[in-house]
């Protein structure tokens, strides 16, 4: 057991957690952010994307422990004011979601992209989210999405 | 006021995905809930000695341990096959007993045995390592081809056959094959494929000592049926004392039409040990577990004339059930394969026999198409080879076949009510620049690849339905779908439907119905579903039914509500109701500025009298309130249908397939939402990419899943596909008030046919087997080499 501090979507929190408690399980399980989704168990999906001190990381691929001090958002945090972030609104527009499973880790990465990559192509895009699987849109309207939020962040 | 189907509206579950909001069966906890941990068979076959769980039952944090045992003294039912399927000699099929765990017999890797119920998943997980199972392993019983002259893997079923079905009429296809110019032969695999929804299956259940009512959460494409399984098959309690409530559902494919081992097992130990429970599937387990798609072994053969006409059409199948009949097992490779599998043609003559038979691996069921792809891959391909073979554009020969007059009665059981190929296949050509093909395959060449093109055109049976003629067909229950409409005192509407959204986006296509039927803003509209609690009944979602069928049940039920409307109307208006009509959410009294608004008419109908400035008479014998519902049943089927283009790169240094370009056209009917059907056709393609292409579920000699994660299973990534190039034709479907047609699973029916006409296209005509993996084509393109120098 462990004591950390992080900071999650804006406010800190301190927890006692067990050593190998990995990211995802304390978002999910200790601080009930279930937005963030666990697909796999070999960190191939990516459904399980968050925020990290500001770069993409797989949240089953990190224990908790390992991140004290962080910043972390997760798909939760994305929200200010009550208005969606310009990705998510562009995921809206474009029909870039279907079930809804695999978007929190999408979202998240491509957000990441846009802030590496100001205005990817298309190939960038797609290598770029690589990682990320989604078995319901074929993947054209997340490409799209990620285009058309480009254009607005 | 502007019509909303037929428009781009965007949707309206968005946001609470967008923002984490979901609610998906593995988000919901329950104070003081357990956590479940299934122990499954190694071994793909073998006998169960002894199950020893002492030392188990001691470990840390366990509750309890159950196993077949107690299932059986317990007496919970089994899994059931949905659908009776008689053999060609009248016989019945042969199911095996699957109970919820095994006691006896395992048939696959991953067969539950025991579960364990802990405080915490850690500790039911670690207790499992304790629990010592001793086993006699048999010799598993994996090979598709030789599994007819193998040991029988269930007692009393010879052959490990279920049934040797037949359609069709073999001695006219003998007589049609006798005229022929040329038969066409083709061998061909179907591959075997995990549907993989993204979201893992489970279950949180809630027993509540009180009521004595079992609450279910689960993830499933029907709960309604669901619950109707667990209660007269399982015996796990009477409906109503069992609630199953599908929330937010991550992707099914209908992986998740089937009531699984674990929701039984889990609602019924609920009861048993007076405590919450919780599984979740870990992927691998998802993957040993999940029913599987395809998986069939065929050979097909078309007998032609030399000017390219078909005359007659033979089709001999294998098909894999895997270890036990499921739901919708035995008829995916019967009705809904064999009827399909002579396309878009006419066809004088035809059968399809299929075989169906068990082996040691996980149970086969519908997978997005079901039965259709496979049989459209079938003719398909047979059709390119036919034009190979007899010197004749794939386009021409097609068109050669098509049928030119509607209805068509297709040769083995639909009578197809709209439709018209010739514009569809021509929409293709035009849109992919197929003319164009030539000079692109040249400049492939200059670069040194190879490339190749595509044709596949397709029709399909879905909306699955008409009860009276797929109970005839063997089906256990009627496949109609309900609605229940309230229209609330202060003017919105809440709509239950029986169908299932786990993707389809019904919160808004069927709110898109519901506010033209009623003259409402959609936003007053709300769309309830999967709460068994809640809805009357639903047969769910799965064969692109939801619009077709569960729509049409939602259009009819706002009839009602018009035509109560009506009457309710004309008396607050002092008018007769035949002279009172309804448009654009008002009722108005004929030649008259006299109206009232069907908010006005709802109020009036909660508040029914006169007082005041209230002036809401009912009409003599009318019932307060405003609420309808109706039950649906098509008379038939629908029938969507398309053409679809493809054109392939392929690198022969490396045997690299890109698949460079694709265009679909379809014809759905009317569309509701176009950006919603795009979805659909662009999630559907990409499946049927990933089976010509990477996807292959593959069991070893000994019936391990070699292919069990994301590592070994290759489904498409973004950077595998290119953009899709959709279009439409739209000929109305003739069975239901809107015109609508199943628009789900086409993409998955038409793209494997579609890319791998394209690389045998590229290999000049050389035969290859799904998927076509860099190594398989490879080799192609040594061989290739080797004839081109031979030639040279």
């Amino acid at each position: 057991m462990k004591k950390i501090t992080v900071e999650v979507n804006g406010k800190k929190i301190q927890k006692e957690i067990e050593d190998n408690t990995i990211l995802s399980t304390f978002l999910r399980d200790h601080l009930n952010l279930t937005g963030t989704h666990v697909g796999c168990d070999t960190s191939q999906c990516g459904a399980c994307v968050v925020h990290v001190d500001g770069k993409s990381l797989k949240s089953c691929t990190a224990f908790a422990i390992d991140l004290d001090g962080s910043k972390i958002t997760t798909i939760e945090g994305l929200v200010t004011n009550g208005k969606m972030h310009p990705m998510q609104e562009a995921f809206k527009k474009m029909h870039g979601l279907q079930c809804g499973f695999c978007t929190p880790g999408m979202v998240m990465s491509a957000i990441n992209l846009l802030q590496n990559n100001k205005n990817p192509s298309e190939q960038e895009i797609r290598d770029w989210l690589e990682g990320n699987i989604c078995r319901c849109t074929g993947y054209q309207n997340i490409v799209a999405a990620v285009k058309e939020a480009a254009t607005k962040m | 006021m502007a019509s909303l189907v037929g428009s781009r509206v965007e949707r309206k579950e968005d946001k609470r995905f967008l923002t984490g909001k979901g609610r998906y069966t593995a988000d919901i906890n329950i104070a003081n809930q357990t956590y479940a941990y299934f122990v499954r068979s190694p071994h793909a076959r073998a006998k169960i000695k002894k199950i020893d769980t002492s030392k188990a039952l001691k470990a840390s944090g366990v509750v309890d341990i159950l196993t077949g045992e107690h299932i059986a003294n317990d007496k919970i039912g089994g899994l059931i096959a949905g659908w009776a399927i008689r053999s060609e000699d009248g016989s019945e099929m042969k199911c095996p007993p699957n109970p919820p765990l095994a006691k006896d017999n395992v048939n696959f890797v991953g067969d539950p045995i025991a579960v364990i119920f802990a405080e915490s998943l850690e500790e039911a997980r670690a207790a499992s390592e304790l629990v010592k199972i001793d086993y006699k392993v048999l010799k598993a019983i994996t090979n598709l081809s030789e599994t007819m002259n193998s040991e029988t893997i269930h007692e009393g079923i010879d052959k490990n056959l279920c049934y040797d079905w037949l359609l069709g009429d073999r001695q006219k296809v003998k007589e049609a094959f006798e005229k022929a110019d040329k038969i066409i032969k083709l061998d061909i695999t179907n591959n075997r494929l995990v549907p993989n929804a993204m979201e893992p299956r489970a279950c949180v259940i809630d027993y509540n000592t009180a009521s004595e009512e079992i609450t279910c959460y689960t993830t499933s494409q029907n709960p309604h049926l669901s619950r109707l399984i667990m209660s007269a098959f399982g015996g796990v309690a009477p409906e109503h004392k069992l609630r199953v409530v599908a929330p937010d559902v991550g992707g099914g494919f209908g992986s998740k039409i089937n009531l699984y081992n674990e929701e039984i097992v889990c609602s019924w130990a609920s009861k048993k040990i007076e405590r919450p429970i919780k599984w979740v599937a870990e992927r691998t387990e998802s993957f040993l577990t999940d029913t599987h798609g395809r998986d069939h072994v065929t050979h097909a053969e078309l007998a032609v004339t030399n000017e390219g006409k078909f005359l007659g059409f033979k089709n001999e199948t294998i098909a894999n059930l895997g270890a036990y009949a499921r739901v919708f097992g035995t008829v995916t490779p019967t009705y809904l394969f064999g009827p399909c599998a002579t396309g878009v043609y006419v066809m004088p003559a035809a059968y399809s026999n299929v075989k169906a038979v068990y082996t040691n691996t996980a149970p086969v069921d519908a997978y997005r198409g079901a039965g259709r792809p496979e049989a459209t891959y079938t003719i398909e391909r047979l059709v390119d080879k036919a034009a190979i073979e007899l010197g004749i554009d794939p386009i021409e020969i097609r068109k050669k076949n098509f049928p030119t007059e509607f209805p068509f009665k297709q040769t083995l059981v639909h009578q197809v009510d709209s439709g018209d190929y010739f514009a569809g296949l021509e929409k293709a050509k035009q849109m992919s620049d197929y003319d164009g093909f030539a000079s692109r395959k040249k400049d492939s060449e200059k670069r040194g690849k190879l490339r190749g093109i595509g044709v596949t055109t397709y029709f399909e049976a879905c909306g699955i339905a008409p009860s009276p003629v797929v109970m005839m067909l063997g089906c256990g229950v009627g496949l109609w779908e309900s609605a229940e409409v309230r229209f609330n005192p202060t003017g919105q509407v809440t709509v239950y439907t029986g169908s299932h959204s786990h993707g389809q986006s019904h919160q808004t296509t069927f709110a898109q119905i519901a506010a033209d039927e009623l003259g409402v803003p959609i936003e007053n509209v709300d769309i309830v579903h999967g709460d068994t609690d809640k809805g009357t009944f639903g047969m769910g979602t799965y064969g692109s039914r939801s619009l077709t069928v569960g729509g049409i049940a939602i259009v009819n039920a706002c009839k009602k509500i018009v035509e109560k409307g009506k009457r309710v109307a004309a008396k607050m208006l002092e008018a007769s109701p035949e002279d009172v009509e309804f448009k654009d959410g008002e009722f108005v009294v004929a030649k008259s500025n006299k109206k009232k608004t069907i908010g006005e008419v709802a109020f009036a109908c909660y508040l029914p009298g006169v007082r005041d400035e209230v002036k809401s008479p009912l009409p003599e014998g009318e019932e307060p309130g405003l609420k309808e519902s109706a039950f649906f049943d098509p008379a038939n089927f629908s029938f969507p249908a398309g053409s679809h283009i493809a054109e392939v790169e392929i690198d022969p240094e490396t045997g690299d397939v890109k698949l460079d370009k694709y265009t679909a056209v379809d014809d759905f009917g009317t569309i509701v939402n176009p950006i919603i059907v795009e979805g659909q056709v662009h999630g559907g393609i990409a499946q049927g990419v990933g089976q010509a292409l990477t996807e292959n579920a593959e069991y070893d000699e000994t019936g391990q899943l070699i292919t069990a994660s994301y590592m070994d299973y290759t489904m498409p990534r973004a950077d595998n596909l290119p953009n899709f190039n959709l279009g439409f034709t739209c000929t109305k479907a003739t069975t239901n008030p809107l015109g609508v047609k199943g628009c789900g699973e086409a993409g998955a029916i038409a793209a494997p046919p579609t890319v791998m006409n394209a690389v045998i296209n590229a290999l000049d005509g050389q035969e290859i087997q799904m998927p076509a993996t860099a190594e398989k084509v490879w080799k192609a393109c040594k061989n290739l080499k080797k004839s081109n120098s031979k030639a040279a």
